[in-house]
């Protein structure tokens, strides 16, 4: 049936870059409020209890000399005038931050489908969405988490904040290359190898090398004495949650749009 | 006919060419990598503005999307 002739594309069911963005930029509004309300139910209750463990001072005890107090604003000095007051931080200042980084995402994440859709295998629009969003969440937040996880207020050496930052971006650069890379080795290997050998040559090469590279970076431990592990738990699940719920926010959301898009077209 | 009706989400629309991408790819890429770079790292280990109010705007949506804050 979808090989008669009103099944068949017209010329006008092509992708255009433009309207992917388009798409791409409302899956990630969407995405982004999606996750704004996962941080919000799962995420804030331990951002708030960390604070009251760095307020009591126990956070802290990581410091030997240097000044590890009042580096940023949490209101937990009450000489530092706070800018932003925690009551919006956790809520408004919540949601800009997941939406404008929700837009930015699926701004980023329409291009790469533009690249990807025929490109790696012979996957539908809608399954190379998914893929992109499956495979964008393990390169992008998972294999970068845990290399360096997540940590909640109270926890992390100020001293450190810039080794740490430039190598957990770089690590997303690492890992993401490293994939871009592993998915290009998988096809040209898939006309001697076929689809599932060329797959699990791709897939068990980049997990060699980047666990190789993550065991040879530097790594960090700031927890400060006493610091619950619970709550460490805690805050870190909530993390890889509320990127779970962005990326396959953006995921289905920019498969339903382009789904609807494509058929639209074609009745049209 | 009947076999082929198995996959009825198969849309034959055909791939992008790169050359159309690139020029979105570029701008639209370094637009949406500032907007994630104001979320994820402004005004900790990097500063363009003088202050704190940006961390403190986005701290939790940062600390949340597992980026160093502090």
């Amino acid at each position: 049936m979808p090989l008669t002739e009103t099944d068949a594309p017209p010329a006008s069911a092509t992708l255009t870059v433009r309207s992917l963005l388009v798409w791409g930029l409302l899956a990630g509004l969407i995405g982004g409020l999606l996750a704004f309300g996962f941080a919000s139910a799962f995420g804030e209750p331990s951002v708030d209890a960390a604070i009251a463990i760095e307020e009591a001072g126990a956070g802290h005890s990581h410091g030997d000399d240097h000044a590890t107090q009042g580096e940023h604003g949490h209101g937990a000095e009450p000489a530092e005038e706070e800018v932003v007051s925690r009551a919006f931080q956790s809520t408004g200042g919540l949601g800009i931050g997941a939406v404008a980084y929700g837009l930015g995402l699926g701004g980023l994440f329409s291009l790469a489908f533009a690249f990807a859709y025929g490109r790696v295998g012979s996957l539908s629009p809608r399954a190379t969405s998914l893929a992109v969003a499956g495979l964008g969440y393990l390169a992008v937040v998972l294999v970068p988490f845990l290399t360096y996880p997540a940590n909640p207020p109270a926890v992390g050496n100020p001293d450190t904040i810039g080794d740490r930052t430039g190598l957990y971006f770089g690590m997303i650069a690492i890992s993401l290359a490293l994939l871009v890379a592993a998915v290009a080795t998988a096809r040209a290997l898939a006309p001697r190898l076929g689809g599932w050998w060329s797959t699990v040559v791709g897939g068990v090469g980049y997990a060699v090398v980047v666990t190789v590279i993550a065991k040879l970076l530097p790594s960090f431990q700031e927890v400060p004495d006493g610091f619950p592990g619970w709550l460490l738990w805690e805050f870190r699940i909530a993390s890889l949650g509320t990127s779970a719920v962005l990326w396959a926010g953006i995921g289905i959301t920019f498969a339903a749009l382009l789904q609807r898009g494509l058929t639209r077209t074609r009745v049209a | 006919m009947a076999v082929a009706a198995a996959i009825p989400t198969a849309l034959p629309v055909p791939a992008i060419p790169v050359r159309q991408i690139l020029p979105y790819a570029v701008f639209a890429g370094i637009i949406s990598l500032i907007a994630l770079y104001f979320v994820g790292a402004e005004q900790g280990a990097l500063a363009v503005f003088e202050g704190t109010a940006v961390h403190e705007l986005v701290h939790d949506a940062r600390h949340l999307l597992g980026f160093p804050c502090h």
